[in-house]
């Protein structure tokens, strides 16, 4: 084979284009940055956006936002990327998995890299409620980011069909169980209608908080290392759960599935739904009828947990990249920004400040429900979380999984649940 | 396809590969024959030289991790700085003790014993069907065999729609005759059930077309002799063509074993090991542990059983149906 | 079968008439899931005659992940793994078959054991493995378990068995190394059952999906089946519309050249199927 002959200049060009190049990649900071999609409508669109945008004001930093899945499937590929060595920097993550990460040693506070004054009253700028489930030890190890809490979502045509006033939502329990009695249609042996549907598939724990706030109760202590599902109070949670679709017959039997809950609401199946936030502009944009947002109905008291993502720092971050990350972190909630996301999906916007941003007032004022879960915030709890949190959660879920099926009694399920628990949690309490 | 009598022939009679004494040729040498006596000791080399590509990969993917995952199993699971340390049968016992673990391996044996079965007769009665002289039997061949084509994932997707309670295509046909909504795939009772069926619309049309292959290899003569003797038909299948498909229900049985071991994909979009674990399967399990919940040692401590439970059956294949085989 | 047995005619109607209702039992599932994908979102849970088509749902599906990406990761992926199999299996299966060397028996048994002990049930420590090597998050990573593939091996042997030993000889006595023996002779003869192993291989590893699952974490590497489950998890509100265009989309490539070369599709399976 023959090779042309190498001219004198080739080296000279080969050279400059390497230091251009070299000095090109030294400027530039690439922040790898893993997200889940828990909630419908176009947020891979959405956060692509927002990354697009973020480059253009700094152009020296780039970010490049990869799309994981479910909370559950972002978690393990991003723990997967970080103990094989190649962690992402950034992750948003359910801020429930704050103690597992801690655990894994895979996180970094962020108080560390608050030097300004002005950083310092960033990271105060957040719901308190929504910090709850953020820090712990003293340090603040996630930015709330994706947050949101439990809502009532309800079918305003069904209401007045049934006779009801389709404004007010059912407030207490009592009030579900008889309005529920009125909305449920059946046509002889099948049942065109539920009253209420409250999933339990994927995290039924969460849905379950909604009840159990209103019974005053908390399932665990803030340090995450002892759970209390065998409480009185809890059991009773369940059982009124357990009762809506077993004895009063308006809330579909056995394990409702998460996914398909919002479609079962607009195809009409359920005049009343339980879900997040979150699906709040789905809903609007798809519901074929006028709908409602109410806060949960209440018992002894009331309120919701929060639930959702925060922005985690991996460990092994260099301090440039993890300047950049700050920077990221800090300009995806500005109050602006923060509107703007709440707008766009219906998460509640994490800051109060956001909600005073014209935009944001603007379209509470056009859309009412939108402030549903902002106002139930002063009500809510922290989500359950633990170390351990995957194991201990799913004991949990497959006692209630176990009750809703009626394999096993309310007070059963919780019992052998805490049992679960208390084990795994052993190593925890020495 | 007797694997074990095939090995026990022994020597096909190859002479050898005749060579010139040269050690040092190096590794892709071979040079042409040459009168004289064969030298044994080249055949032996050339073999080696052939089968180890192959071996390598196999040593470091498939035997590797199988003594490894032994071995893993007497450890305890590092965690963040914590190194592993030596448990001797702790994680044993914890498996005996965890309910979960019994449930999945309960799961999985009924599910192999419920597709297993199923999926091979209807997959022979899909053959004799399409075999014989029906009308439309290409498009019976196509439907029969589609499913085969696609993903499980996709598969997993689409009977996850049919399944969905009030306006599933499932539900939606049974209202037709009156039958109340049924919360399928949340039900504890029904859930394994459907995972099944799932799993058997998948596989039945594959295995059609190994037993397609079989009866068309059938000489016509052994039907007419037998209609000759006043046979009926049941009597021919039964006396004559089931017998002598066993060699492909051998193969189609293997096949149909490990893939119920092995294919979880339907659980994990379905349903997710729900509820409260009736589809919990065995690798499902296993999954669960070791990228969930990152327990490594545990997830290596029930490997090490779905390991023995492969071994055994394929054991028990080998020796036990071997013997029942009739060749041609 | 034979033709001297012949149903009375009320027992072939009712035959015909049960293995066209398993048939149509069979594509009902498929053919709703095209109808769900034609028609917008409102008509997917109602089956009405004279629903507006649309290829809306094909385009959604297409722009709310990069599925194009993820089919040419299937295709390097299936590729790769395809053409290693060959290699490797072909040299293994002639050793087998025409070489006697010392350990072919225990070789082979040790070989025989993949195929009961699948690379998928080892996925932990495959994973520590490939975490040892660096590669976690590429596509060699995904296909590396499969490339020496027992039932290949085991495939090749058998068919190489059967070339008539008169030729292997001839073809030494005129002077060919056994590498070339191996090429020109036992290859060409047993194309056939290449062919039948290739499809079985591509579909397989097409639609394989708990390994490349662990093994994968970014859009660079997945392939479809990972990539169409990620899009579908059930978190977000499920538009069953979008989904079933989506899962058709990626199943797509296979089910069109299932469809044009039923004929060699079917043939090949048969030819590979052991008697």
């Amino acid at each position: 084979m023959r090779y042309p002959k190498m001219k004198w200049q080739a080296p000279i060009v080969g050279a400059a284009v390497l230091a251009l190049a070299s000095t090109a990649m030294a400027a530039d900071v690439e922040l790898s940055f893993y997200y889940p999609v828990a909630v419908g409508g176009p947020i891979t669109k959405i956060i692509d956006g927002y990354a697009a945008d973020f480059e253009k004001e700094n152009p020296s930093i780039k970010v490049k936002a990869i799309y994981a899945g479910t909370y559950q499937d972002t978690l393990v590929k991003a723990l997967t990327a970080f103990k094989s060595g190649e962690p992402p920097d950034i992750a948003v993550l359910l801020s429930t998995d704050m103690f597992t990460l801690i655990d894994e040693d895979a996180v970094m506070p962020f108080d560390g890299l608050l030097k300004s004054e002005a950083d310092k009253s960033w990271a105060k700028g957040f719901y308190p409620a929504f910090m709850e489930n953020s820090q712990t030890g003293g340090k603040t190890w996630g930015i709330p980011f994706q947050r949101s809490t439990i809502v009532m979502y309800w079918n305003k045509d069904a209401f007045k069909a049934a006779g009801l006033n389709p404004d007010k939502a059912p407030d207490t329990w009592d009030e579900l169980v008889t309005d529920g009695r009125k909305l449920t249609k059946r046509d002889g042996n099948n049942v065109s209608q539920w009253g209420v549907q409250i999933p339990s598939t994927g995290f039924p724990y969460w849905l379950f908080q909604g009840i159990t706030t209103a019974n005053k109760v908390r399932l665990m202590n803030q340090a995450g290392t002892e759970t209390y599902f065998d409480k009185p109070a809890v059991i009773e949670a369940l059982q009124y759960w357990v009762d809506l679709s077993r004895k009063e017959k308006i809330h579909p039997p056995g394990v409702v599935e998460w996914g398909t809950t919002p479609k079962d609401f607009f195809e009409r199946k359920t005049a009343i739904m339980w879900t997040t936030t979150g699906n709040l502009t789905n809903v609007k944009a798809n519901a074929p009828f006028p709908f409602g947002v109410a806060m949960l109905p209440a018992h002894t008291g009331r309120g919701s947990p929060t639930g959702g993502g925060n922005f985690y720092f991996f460990k092994k971050m260099s301090a440039e990249k993890s300047a950049a990350a700050l920077k990221f972190v800090k300009w995806m909630t500005t109050p602006e920004r923060a509107a703007d996301w709440g707008i766009k999906t219906g998460y509640v916007a994490v800051r109060p400040d956001a909600w005073e941003t014209p935009v944001m007032k603007k379209y509470v004022a056009d859309f009412p429900p939108a402030a549903v879960a902002r106002d139930q915030l002063k009500y809510s709890v922290a989500e359950l979380s633990t170390h351990e949190n995957q194991r201990v959660t799913k004991a949990l879920n497959d006692g209630l999984q176990a009750a809703l099926n009626g394999t096993k009694t309310p007070e059963q399920a919780m019992k052998d649940a805490q049992q679960e628990a208390a084990r795994i949690l052993r190593s925890y309490n020495k | 396809m007797s694997v074990a009598r095939d090995i026990s022939r022994g020597s096909d009679g190859e002479a050898g590969q005749p060579l010139s004494p040269s050690p040092a040729a190096g590794v892709a040498r071979f040079i042409s024959p040459r009168r004289g006596r064969p030298r044994r000791w080249a055949t032996h080399i050339n073999g080696w030289l052939l089968l180890l590509p192959a071996a390598i990969m196999l040593a470091v993917f498939t035997h590797y991790p199988t003594v490894a995952t032994i071995i893993d199993s007497f450890f305890s699971t590092p965690k963040g700085a914590r190194p592993a340390v030596f448990v001797g049968l702790d994680n044993y016992q914890a498996m005996i003790e965890d309910p979960i673990f019994w449930r999945a391996l309960n799961n999985n044996i009924i599910y192999a014993l419920a597709t297993i079965p199923l999926t091979i007769a209807l997959s022979m009665t899909m053959a004799v069907v399409v075999n014989g002289k029906i009308q439309g039997r290409a498009f019976m061949r196509l439907s029969f065999f589609t499913p085969t084509v696609l993903p499980m994932i996709a598969v997993a997707n689409i009977w996850l729609f049919f399944y969905s309670p009030g306006y599933g295509l499932i539900d939606q046909v049974l209202g037709l005759f009156g039958v109340p909504a049924h919360n399928w795939l949340g039900n504890e009772h029904t859930a394994l059930g459907c995972l099944i069926v799932v799993a058997i619309w998948k596989d039945a049309g594959f295995f059609m077309i190994f037993y397609l292959a079989a009866l068309q290899q059938m000489s016509p003569a052994l039907g007419e002799a037998a209609a000759l003797e006043g046979a009926s038909r049941w009597y021919f299948f039964r006396r004559v063509t089931f017998p002598l498909l066993m060699p492909t229900t051998l193969f189609v049985l293997i096949n149909a074993i490990i893939n119920s071991f092995r294919l979880i994909d339907h659980v994990v979009v379905m349903t997710r090991g729900g509820p409260n674990n009736t589809t919990a399967l065995l690798l499902f399990y296993i999954y669960e542990i070791g990228f969930k919940f990152w327990d490594t040692a545990f997830a290596a401590t029930l490997t090490v059983v779905l390991l023995a439970l492969l071994a055994i059956l394929a054991l028990g294949q080998f020796v036990f149906l071997d013997r029942r085989i009739h060749y041609q | 079968m034979n033709p001297l047995y012949q149903p009375g005619r009320l027992s072939a109607a009712l035959e015909t008439a049960g293995a066209w209702c398993l048939a149509v039992l069979w594509i009902l599932p498929l053919a709703y899931a095209l109808w769900a994908s034609i028609h917008p979102s409102a008509y997917s849970a109602h089956f009405v005659v004279d629903a507006p088509v649309t290829a809306e749902n094909f385009v959604k599906a297409w722009n709310a992940a990069p599925f194009s990406r993820y089919f040419l990761n299937t295709f390097l992926l299936v590729t790769m793994i395809l053409a290693a199999q060959l290699v490797l299996c072909t040299l293994a299966a002639y050793a087998f078959a025409r070489f006697e060397f010392y350990g072919r028996e225990l070789a082979f048994i040790l070989v025989l054991l993949q195929l009961m002990i699948m690379p998928d049930v080892l996925i932990v420590e495959n994973y520590r493995t490939m975490t040892a090597l660096g590669i976690v998050d590429t596509i060699p990573a995904i296909g590396l378990p499969y490339m020496a593939s027992a039932f290949g091996i085991f495939l090749l042997r058998q068919t190489f068995k059967t070339v008539p030993r008169e030729l292997d000889e001839a073809a030494r006595v005129e002077g060919a190394n056994p590498l070339q023996v191996l090429l020109k002779l036992y290859v060409p003869l047993a194309k056939p059952v290449y062919i039948a192993y290739g499809l079985v291989s591509v579909s397989y590893h097409w639609n394989n999906f708990l390994w490349p699952l662990i093994v994968t974490n970014s859009v660079n590497t997945r392939p479809l089946t990972v990539g169409l489950q990620i899009f579908a998890s059930s978190d977000q509100g499920i538009d069953w519309s979008v989904i079933t265009a989506a899962t058709l989309m990626t199943s797509a490539p296979l089910l069109i050249a299932f469809l044009l070369f039923q004929r060699q599709f079917v043939q090949s399976f048969m030819r590979a199927g052991i008697r």
